[in-house]
């Protein structure tokens, strides 16, 4: 029974002269899984994903594939196949042709690489177009042939970089049902990077939010949508609103942080591990805040004045401003509007229950890394 | 509509010129090389293809056709070969001194070819070259690269620089993906290289002249023609001449217009 992970990166850091594009990157990926890496764009995620192929070498730090180091593995000895955010697809060779070539340079002879090729295009509903050259194809048939010419190797892990960021959205739609069957039914490992979060969220086994070359947050999609540990990952999320506070006092059902905005209650499954006196930001997304527009319920509250409205299909955002200057969004339905009055600047009294607020305790301090530098 | 129409017919007339002075010394050359006169004058004597029979006797001027052949066939392959890994490296590399080298390479055409030739003749007569064909080659092949070159940075300026890391991605060793990618796309940019470095050495009269000595290359011998009497046969070996840069020049601007196809 092997219980290696898969894929480890231990400390790996990649850097071009003065900017460092990865930095510390720790990350272990099990065989089976899929894993999507988020951040901002210049983030290093396509940074990480090539020192995995082996297209860039780590400045520092450790890369093991199934155990074994690679660092300085040539990119051809490695079977990490890469799907490009172009495709990168040879526009000299025909469909078959493009598949049968991962098979090609590692010597399987004609008639066997042939019958591969063609069980794949086949599995990926691409039999028919076989002879045909590339450029004579849908923007989603390339897509699959990229992953036909990736797969056909059966390689023990996929590296995608923002594969379908060039399809429209419903055809987007659809190539995630079919990417994530045939990860379960192949099995095989997905390292997938994407900006987008309905990608990220409905595939990924697990998420890994990355910020300047480090990574904020890994964790199962639910739990760090739910509970962002840090301010960047709850702001990089969006629809969370953010108080910065103190923890005033531990009661027996909770906490009470005091903020600029007055103090407010949180559950005690969300307080656990902080201490009186701890600065800590308090999180409610934004769908969990109901608007009123006289005070006197007995949850947390804060007043605050409407400043804009964005409409998001059947959902509206209100974007609104407490006293203190805190912004605040609230997501409401079209229909729990018609009772509120919307003209810019009306008074709200925006209101959450305390199971719904969460307290992201900010990273301490590093005198070392500071010091470092 | 009207001043448009005008404006057209002004500018195709226009045009009519331009090709008309471009063209017209070269057609008289043609019609001259089949006239029977003894002195290019009008009106015209009768069709004969004589002058042409003469040329073709002269063995000065077979021994010339077989020095530019030999010459040509020597120096494109090498000038293209040079020129086209030139273009590869600046493609493929990131490198000190990478634009320093770019402009090293295309910078032969911009020298004038007298004191090209010139400083040709100075260095090869130390190697004890001078007067020699291998002196002509050599000296052809500095000639043609930068265009080979210009050819191919032509080329890979349309290749995704991915296509041959996505090969390496699946499997391919570097000279393997070369092999498997670089070269089927680069190959007609590489016959159009070929082909223009042909037209070019067939047509280089100053450099061939300082360091080929008695070996005579075609334009070399049509320049010894001219300072000896004025005969006809100028007109049919310059029309033969002709035809073959025209040939090569279509040829490789075929080839390069297919490139865009991928
Ligand atoms: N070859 C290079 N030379 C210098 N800097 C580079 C190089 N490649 C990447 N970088 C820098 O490294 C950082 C990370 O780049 P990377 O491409 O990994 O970002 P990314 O997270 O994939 O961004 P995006 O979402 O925009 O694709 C960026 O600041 C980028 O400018
Ligand atoms: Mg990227």
């Amino acid at each position: 029974m092997d219980t290696k992970p898969l894929v480890e990166l231990d400390g790996v850091s990649k850097r071009y002269g003065a900017v460092a594009a990865v930095d510390g990157l720790d990350l272990t990926i099990d065989a089976g899984e899929f894993v999507a890496i988020m951040g901002p764009s210049g983030c290093g995620k396509t940074t990480t994903i090539k020192m995995l192929a082996g297209l860039e070498t780590p400045s520092a730090g450790e890369i093991r594939l199934a155990g074994r180091r690679v660092n300085d593995l040539p990119v051809w000895e490695r079977d990490t196949p890469l799907v490009w955010q172009s495709l990168a697809l040879f526009p000299f060779l025909t469909v078959l042709e493009n598949v049968e070539f991962g098979l090609r340079m590692r010597g399987v002879d004609r008639t066997g690489r042939r019958r591969r090729a063609l069980s794949w295009l086949d599995r990926l509903g691409l039999a028919e177009f076989a002879g045909r050259n590339v450029a004579d194809l849908s923007g989603g048939q390339r897509q699959r042939v990229a992953l036909a010419r990736s797969l056909v190797t059966e390689p023990p892990v996929l590296l995608l970089d923002e594969p379908l960021s060039a399809l429209d959205a419903h055809l987007s739609v659809r190539m995630q049902a079919e990417l994530k069957r045939l990860q379960r039914e192949i099995g095989i490992t997905f390292v997938y990077i994407t900006h987008s979060h309905s990608e990220a969220f409905t595939m990924a086994d697990r998420v890994v939010i990355m910020n300047k070359g480090r990574v904020e947050q890994i964790g199962a999609p639910k739990d760090i949508f739910l509970r962002p540990a840090s301010r960047f990952v709850a702001r990089f999320l969006g629809g969370n609103n953010l108080f910065a506070g103190r923890v005033a006092r531990m009661e027996r059902d909770g906490a009470v942080v005091t903020t600029a905005d007055g103090s407010f209650r949180v559950a005690r499954a969300a307080a656990a591990g902080v201490r009186v006196g701890d600065a800590v930001d308090l999180n409610v997304r934004s769908d969990r805040i109901s608007l009123t527009q006289q005070t006197g319920w007995s949850g947390n509250e804060v007043h605050c004045r409407l400043v804009s409205e964005e409409f998001v299909g059947a959902l509206v955002n209100l974007h609104l401003e407490t006293a203190a200057g805190t912004e605040i969004v609230a997501q409401l339905q079209q229909r729990d509007l018609e009772m509120l009055d919307l003209s810019p600047g009306t008074g709200f009294v925006a209101s959450w229950h305390p199971e719904d607020g969460h307290l992201i305790v900010p990273e301490a301090p590093q005198p070392l890394a500071l010091a470092a530098e | 509509m009207i001043a448009n129409r005008f404006v057209r017919r002004a500018l195709l007339a226009y045009l009519g010129l331009v090709l008309l002075f471009a063209f017209a010394p070269i057609a008289a050359g043609f019609v001259f090389s089949v006239n029977s006169d003894r002195f290019p004058s009008l009106p015209l004597g009768s069709f004969t293809l004589d002058w042409y029979r003469a040329v073709f006797e002269d063995a000065l001027v077979v021994e010339s056709f077989r020095n530019s052949l030999l010459v040509g066939l020597a120096a494109a392959p090498l000038a293209t070969l040079i020129g086209f890994a030139a273009a590869y490296a600046d493609y493929r590399f990131r490198f000190f001194g990478q634009r320093a080298v770019l402009v090293l390479g295309l910078l032969p055409p911009t020298i004038p070819v007298v004191i090209l030739g010139v400083a040709m003749l100075a260095f090869l007569a130390r190697l004890g070259l001078a007067g020699t064909l291998t002196a002509v080659i050599v000296c052809h092949v500095v000639v043609c690269a930068p265009f080979a070159m210009a050819v191919a940075r032509l080329r890979f300026a349309q290749i995704d620089p991915d296509l041959e890391i996505a090969a390496q991605n699946l499997g391919a060793s570097d000279w393997r993906a070369f092999a498997a990618v670089i070269v089927p796309m680069a190959w007609p940019a590489l016959m159009a290289a070929m082909f223009l470095s042909l037209a070019v050495s067939f047509d280089e009269y100053m450099i061939a002249w300082f360091v080929g000595g008695l070996n005579e290359t075609v334009p070399v011998r049509v320049l010894g023609f001219l300072q000896g009497q004025v005969s006809p046969r100028i007109h049919a070996i310059g029309a033969v001449s002709f035809l073959v840069s025209i040939l090569l020049v279509a040829l490789a601007q075929m080839l390069t217009s297919r490139m865009t196809r991928h």
